[in-house]
């Protein structure tokens, strides 16, 4: 038995990650680490700039990832956090462990302009609702048709309580709807199919057909067309606008090694990490890119106008507002 | 005694951090949300239970009945299966079955309460039936010659025999599918239908996750310990304890069931189980099998998996034996081994996580850490599923053999293993590969402490759906399907062993 678990036990040692160099620590959220996701590229791309070892930690998606910098607090091993979204930045910049990232924030291509000192993008898009072009002919064309469309066309949602695209749909909501959200929400409720914790149960249920639509991002139709060759799935066009997701990095204050992830922050801003964008990580560069984005994106929805709230507004508001939601459909 | 130590150390280092935040500004009040809350968590959780018990009962007697017939052993080793698929991908195994463009074409919609208690009889009939026949089989072989001699029919049979076998753990199984239905979370909430399906498992997740609020937290977790004691101390007041001498090492030959009645009876009955069970595998299988790519990752989390797997079984096996042993012979131990084995399911396993990650974070990095809490997170889950397979043999074998070991000055490793290992193999075999199959199964510890190399099968398959590569997740999944039904047919194989 002692010696089974020995053996056990060394096994699982060889799993770990060798040390050497100067290690530059980044949390980060698990798609973006996965072998196909844009952290492997980007980890050699740095590593062949710096003479140190990039090791990524990921806790979950971003939510999961600002929970584990709380816990840790001052004795966080992150150096990097990578991963967060503006819903996030007003709460995880109230810890206190992040510090100025030093880098010009007019470098960052984003569709508002870029204020944020802590913070600094490295990848957007829009939120969009996707429908399978086969089963719905005529898809809604603003988020008041959707609302008050045929409900037997029904589009799956997430849960804005665990999910950073039902957060988004919410905000979407309150933005187009204001002080009206609440009976906008009831109206819509017939169409809604049901409500899943996360993005992969929403799109796995839109993707076998159980509805024909769903929430996901302006950028979801380039995969299909890039990695699946079909351009049956389609965004469609809103005409009050579409709210933004911006996904940032920041750098922690006490991090030992705070020039070298400055180093990064600075690196994550040019084609050498924005190049890996688009097609791994499925989102628009913040950055310059070497060469310019595929074709598959150039068809995508451009939408006619920006929605985003405020880090501060949304984390001021978001528990009343998701309480409002819960209130609107839970009766 | 070490082994209560362990559970309580582990247990106070994860809940006292969680309570202390929640304590130290109040609790939060019993508001109506709670209590919608609770009612629906009760609902569900109770229905789906019942729903499970009514169909798993019935399939375990009638396996238990038909002790030969070709793919036996296989319809037993499926019902250890759905036990360690992520729960997402048996929403995508019953989509593919029942949903709208499903192989039933959609007959009726699978959204709202009637989709939760499907999802879950999925889930847990499999286990009812695999925990009580494995009671079933622990029925002498005399009380079988018994009453073919006095030519008991099969309501007799039931009431005299195999009644009092199962009544000993009927009520441990039942409480054990309430606790797994009540925790249940991506089911509930995405085939619930909306926020009306919320369960006291959503509410502790949102509030300590996305609300950061530990007050409500706090408060909800007291609502779930108060819940779950309750109804474990209920059980074990109905619970009773098994007599006579389990068979040793053969099977015991039944002679009742020999009528046509009876066979047809019993062949329907497995089916039925079987058509339930089959279809949503199959379609995964159907779905999955063209999409086994080889990857370092994909070999690294089988690796990574069996690992943790092996050692949270080995650990858990090591708690629960000295408590069973204990319990076997007092009222007093087996009350507070009952209870002591659950608390980790009285207490979220979530919360318990960020607990130990707050006390043991001051005072160690992450590093060589992770493997470790992961492993006694798993263990620690797994618990009462030892329990319920260890327990009751335990009993039973401690009732017939006690005399004789203190009559033959057998105890100690000697009495362990001249006694109870082979009288009790079948229960060991069964009680570590319930443990490994939870722990392969495990996501909540993986998500906590996982790293970029760190990756287990579940953690792979939500990393593929995140990044739209859903029918490679579900390869995935087969793969982890596949390690399951090896493992079952490796104990069954060492406890067949003489």
């Amino acid at each position: 038995m002692k010696k089974t678990l020995a053996t056990l036990f060394a096994l699982l040692s060889l799993t770990a990650p060798a040390v050497a160099k100067d290690t530059l620590t980044i949390y980060t959220y698990d798609s973006f680490d996965a072998e196909w996701g844009p952290g492997p590229k980007v980890k050699d791309a740095f590593e062949k700039t710096c003479d140190c070892t990039i090791e990524w930690v990921a806790p979950g998606d971003g939510v999961a990832v600002l929970n584990r910098l709380k816990l840790e607090g001052k004795n966080t091993r992150a150096d990097v956090v990578l991963g967060l979204d503006t819903n996030l930045t007003a709460e995880a910049a109230a810890t206190g462990l992040f510090g100025k990232h030093g880098v010009d924030v007019n470098l960052a291509r984003t569709p508002i302009p870029w204020v944020d000192e802590y913070f600094m993008p490295f990848d957007f898009a829009h939120f969009a609702v996707v429908y399978d072009s086969q089963a719905m002919k005529d898809p809604p064309k603003s988020l008041d048709e959707l609302v008050n469309g045929n409900p037997s066309q029904k589009i799956v949602l997430e849960d804005p309580r665990s999910s950073t695209p039902g957060l988004g749909f919410l905000l979407w909501m309150k933005q187009v709807y204001g002080d009206k959200a609440p009976q906008a929400w009831k109206k819509l409720s017939g169409r809604i199919l049901t409500t899943t914790p996360g993005w992969s149960e929403a799109y796995a249920l839109f993707t076998k057909g159980e509805a024909p639509m769903v929430l996901s991002y302006t950028t979801s139709p380039a995969y299909h067309v890039i990695a699946e060759n079909t351009d049956r799935y389609k965004a469609a066009a809103f005409s009050e606008g579409h709210y933004l997701q911006i996904e940032v990095a920041g750098l922690i204050e006490g991090s030992a090694h705070k020039a070298l992830a400055q180093t990064f922050i600075a690196f994550m801003m040019s084609p050498g990490f924005q190049d890996q964008i688009p097609t791994n990580n499925w989102m628009f560069p913040a950055g310059p890119t070497s060469a310019p984005l595929p074709p598959a994106f150039d068809a995508l929805v451009k939408p006619a106008k920006t929605l985003i709230y405020s880090p501060l507004e949304v984390d001021q508001n978001r528990r009343a507002w998701i309480d409002e939601w819960l209130n609107a459909l839970a009766k | 005694m070490l082994a209560l130590g362990f559970l309580g150390l582990a247990l106070a280092a994860g809940f006292l951090p969680v309570l202390w935040m929640g304590a130290s500004e109040g609790l939060a009040r019993f508001d109506p949300y709670i209590i919608r809350v609770l009612s629906f968590t009760l609902l569900q959780a109770g229905l789906s239970t019942i729903l499970s018990i009514a169909l798993g009962l019935p399939v375990a007697r009638a396996l238990a009945r038909r002790q030969a017939f070709p793919g036996r052993a296989l319809v037993v080793r499926l019902l250890n299966l759905p036990l360690a698929l992520p729960s997402i991908v048996v929403i995508i195994g019953i989509i593919e079955v029942y949903g709208a463009k499903g192989w039933l074409g959609g007959v009726f919609s699978i959204y709202g309460l009637q989709g939760i208690l499907l999802a879950h009889v999925f889930f847990n009939f499999p286990l009812a039936a695999r925990l009580i026949l494995s009671d079933l089989e622990r029925v002498p072989a005399e009380s079988w010659k018994l009453s073919a001699q006095l030519g008991f029919g099969p309501l007799e049979i039931f009431r005299l025999v195999e009644w009092p076998q199962i009544r000993s753990s009927l009520p441990g199984v039942a409480l054990l599918i309430f606790l797994l239905c009540a925790s249940s979370f991506a089911i509930v909430l995405t085939l619930g239908g909306g926020p009306r399906a919320t369960t006291l498992e959503v509410a502790i997740f949102q509030s300590l996750r996305s609300d950061f609020d530990p007050q409500r937290a706090s408060m909800l977790a007291f609502v779930q310990l108060a819940l779950c004691a309750s109804l474990a101390l209920l059980a074990q007041r109905w619970g009773g304890l098994a007599q006579g001498w389990p068979p040793l090492r053969t099977h015991a030959r039944r002679f009742d069931g020999r009528s046509l009645s009876a066979c047809v009876g019993d062949v329907s009955l497995i089916t039925a189980g079987l058509l339930l069970l089959l279809p949503p595998l199959a379609a995964l299988v159907a779905a999955g099998v063209l999409q086994l790519h080889g990857s370092m990752l994909l070999v690294r989390a089988i690796g990574t998996s069996l690992a943790l797997g092996a050692s949270s079984a080995a650990l858990a096996f090591l708690i629960v034996w000295p408590l069973a042993s204990l319990a076997a012979r007092s009222r007093t131990w087996a009350r507070i081994a009952g209870l002591a084995v659950l608390a980790s399911w009285i207490v979220p396993p979530a919360a318990l996580a960020t607990g130990w990650f707050v006390t043991l974070i001051s005072y160690a990095g992450m590093g060589g850490l992770a493997a470790f809490l992961v492993v006694a997170m798993n263990a620690l889950m797994s618990l009462p599923f030892v329990h319920q397979a260890l327990g009751p043999a335990l009993a039973q074998s401690a009732a017939a053999h006690d005399r004789l070991c203190i009559s033959l000055g057998l105890s100690g490793w000697n009495r362990f293993r001249l006694i109870d290992v082979p009288v009790l193999k079948r229960a060991i075999g069964l009680a570590l590969v319930m443990a490994l199959i939870l722990s392969l199964g495990d996501l909540t510890a993986i998500s906590l402490f996982g790293t970029q190399d760190f990756v287990t099968l579940p953690a792979l398959i939500y990393r593929q759906m995140g990044s739209y590569r859903f029918e490679e997740a579900i390869g995935t999944a087969l793969i982890l399907g596949l390690m399951v039904l090896a493992f079952t047919s490796l104990a069954e194989r060492w406890s067949a062993k003489a």
